[in-house]
């Protein structure tokens, strides 16, 4: 006979620790802010859901929402494609193979603040090397610190520099994957270059694209550092994402309550979107 | 359909092979008859696969050249040589249904859709899969994969040789059986023909009418299964088949006669040659115990059902030995008898003696 005790709980204890002082405990809090409204002195007043429908009826959220999609929306269009051609490029085997691999790892390696940092100075007019090449060589008028077109072209610029390569080693992982024979039956098939890709390469390629489109999502839909070091949100409000908005409500202004709101808002709708990405990605492996 | 010819091949790996050790395929000259099942066989590693790639065309040999009924093909790529291959580890396309796997090398050819229908039926009828036309090839068992890849090399009805790269490997023991006979009828109802690598020597011995051994990048011997079995060209082939396999033994050539450990043992014909190092070579099957001949001691036995291998030393040497009936007791002194129209003299590893008349 087994004996009967509550024993297996201890082993549920750790985690359910570390999940409560990594998760629950400061989300709570946040939940906490969004329904009070404070003048300072740590006194609250109850608030309701007040400030999540003035978030939600905010003209100047749904403008931070926008550019939020557009900006995850272009990178992802352009690094998904790109990371998928530049590991297809990529040699298999040999001496090449450890140098790419590294070249491509370089960028992930520098700190976002370092990133933002370079690319400010390097397209700064007149003083970085792109700014000068592009205003006084090439003769086209770019100025990312006054025109909101050559601000978002810098920050899409910077983000697929930083992160495509994260796409090519997800990418390349999978490619090297698939044994010789597929290529082989596939060439006694008669199948074109365009069909191993398609029937071959990207469904075996599939779980790791899942994989590289939900980590850029994720990434990019809550990124910060970046164009806050580069543009700091401007020139105006044009390349203000919702990360960069979100601070300013918090700690610009001290709004503590309408900014937890817009927090809680933020993640629901990061996870909802990561739950629909996955859902849709895997959806035929279920059948 | 055609006739395959390999004519003076040799292939290494190395960009310059400098002695016969760099290559992987030394000298191969074979005729592959229109319609035979072969099986080549041979241990992991003895360039049967780099064999089969050069035949498929995934492979440029480096030297000689390969012709399909005198067509030379050694430079064409695979998809011009009409050929099929089934692999290793069964090759489906995941996301295509049974269906468009079948059809999958007849519309890359371009195929027109109704014939391309009418193949893909009866494949599928040859196959017994036709309940799984609709389904995703991704959710098959092995054994179905892997029929499923074989279909894709049967479909096209210009298949000059459909070869199959040790196809069982993955296959449940249960199935294997299943998988094999279907071969076999396939084989028998397409008549294409069909080369079947594999180290399995039961796998080869059941598919092929003719068997090709190999070693070490050399084909040591072409038969069939009796003959591969009953008179090795090689004690290789005498080592290799058989289970337990051929029995080779120290021998000393006098004056036309032989004798192991200093007793005579008569063999089937004239010893041909001379000189090189010389052994004798008796199949376990054809050698049984007596009350008179070699003295020996009976060190193991072990029962496999039907019958039982006994382990005999005869001085150091060890000579095995397959028995029906009673057995004697392990360490009991007995006498062996070897037969001697199955009694053969291997001179440097090869066949030395003549076909008794």
């Amino acid at each position: 006979m087994k004996t009967e005790n509550q024993r297996a709980w201890f082993f549920v204890l750790p985690v359910l620790l570390l999940v409560a002082f990594n998760a629950l405990i400061p989300i709570m809090t946040v939940v906490n802010y969004s329904v009070q409204e404070t003048f300072g002195n740590n006194v609250f007043f109850w608030q309701g859901l007040d400030w999540f429908e003035q978030i939600l009826r905010s003209d100047r959220f749904h403008a931070a929402l926008g550019r939020q999609f557009m900006f995850t929306g272009l990178i992802l269009a352009i690094e998904i494609p790109l990371g998928i051609i530049v590991a297809l490029s990529m040699p298999r085997k040999g001496f090449w193979v450890p140098v790419c691999l590294v070249t491509m790892a370089l960028p992930m390696l520098i700190p976002w603040n370092v990133v933002g940092s370079m690319w400010n100075i390097f397209t700064l007019p007149k003083i970085g090397l792109l700014g000068y090449f592009m205003n006084d060589v090439l003769g086209v008028n770019y100025d990312m610190t006054q025109q909101p077109i050559s601000a978002w072209v810098t920050i899409i610029i910077m983000d697929v520099w930083h992160w495509t390569s994260l796409v090519v080693l997800l990418s390349y992982a999978g490619l090297v994957s698939i044994p010789d024979a597929y290529y082989q039956a596939a060439k006694i098939d008669g199948a074109s270059p365009w069909k191993v890709f398609r029937y071959i390469q990207l469904p075996k390629m599939k779980t790791v694209l899942t994989i590289a489109v939900l980590l850029r999502f994720m990434d990019s839909f809550n990124i910060y550092t970046e164009p806050f070091v580069l543009t700091g949100g401007g020139p105006g409000n044009s390349t203000t994402l919702l990360s960069i908005d979100l601070v300013k409500i918090a700690l610009g202004q001290f709004d503590l309550g309408p900014a937890a709101a817009m927090s809680l808002i933020y993640f629901a709708i990061t996870l909802l979107v990561s739950w629909l990405f996955y859902t849709l990605m895997t959806k035929d492996d279920a059948q | 359909m055609a006739k395959i010819t390999l004519s003076n091949l040799r292939h290494s790996y190395l960009p310059n092979p400098s002695g016969p050790a760099d290559y992987a395929l030394k000298e191969i000259d074979l005729d592959w008859k229109d319609g035979g099942a072969y099986a080549l066989l041979g241990p992991s590693g003895c360039g049967k696969s780099t064999l089969l790639n050069i035949i498929s065309g995934l492979l440029v040999p480096s030297q000689g050249r390969i012709l399909f009924d005198d067509k030379d093909v050694t430079d064409l790529p695979p998809d011009q040589r009409n050929i099929a291959q089934v692999f290793q580890f069964p090759v489906i396309y995941d996301t295509m249904t049974v269906r468009e796997n079948l059809a999958f090398p007849l519309r890359n050819r371009g195929v027109a859709e109704a014939k391309v229908a009418q193949r893909v039926a009866e494949i599928a009828a040859m196959l017994e899969v036709e309940e799984m036309l609709d389904t995703r090839a991704a959710h098959l068992s092995p054994d179905n994969k892997q029929k499923i890849s074989m279909g894709r090399g049967l479909v096209r009805d210009d298949v000059n040789v459909v070869m199959f790269d040790e196809p069982l490997t993955v296959i449940d023991p249960h199935l294997k059986w299943k998988l094999r006979s279907k071969l076999k009828e396939l084989h028998q109802r397409v008549k294409a023909t069909m080369i079947y690598v594999t180290h399995d020597q039961t796998e080869a011995l059941t598919f092929a009418d003719q068997v090709v051994v190999m070693q070490e990048g050399e084909i040591v011997q072409i038969g069939t299964p009796v003959e591969l079995f009953e008179r090795p060209q090689h004690t290789f082939v005498g080592h290799f088949i058989g289970s337990p396999g051929m029995n080779i033994l120290p021998a000393v050539v006098e004056g036309g006669h032989v004798t192991f450990c200093g007793h005579r043992v008569p063999v089937e014909g004239k010893v041909t040659g001379s000189g090189g190092v010389t052994q004798l070579g008796v199949r376990p099957e054809f050698v049984s115990l007596a009350e008179t001949g070699i003295p020996a001691r009976l060190r193991k036995v072990s029962d496999v059902g039907r019958h039982a291998v006994v382990e005999t030393v005869v001085g150091d040497t060890a000579v095995k030995a397959v028995i029906e009936g009673e057995l004697p007791e392990q360490g009991a002194e007995v006498h062996l008898v070897f037969q001697e129209d199955q009694t053969r003299l291997y001179r440097d590893g090869w066949i030395a003696t003549e076909v008794a008349s």
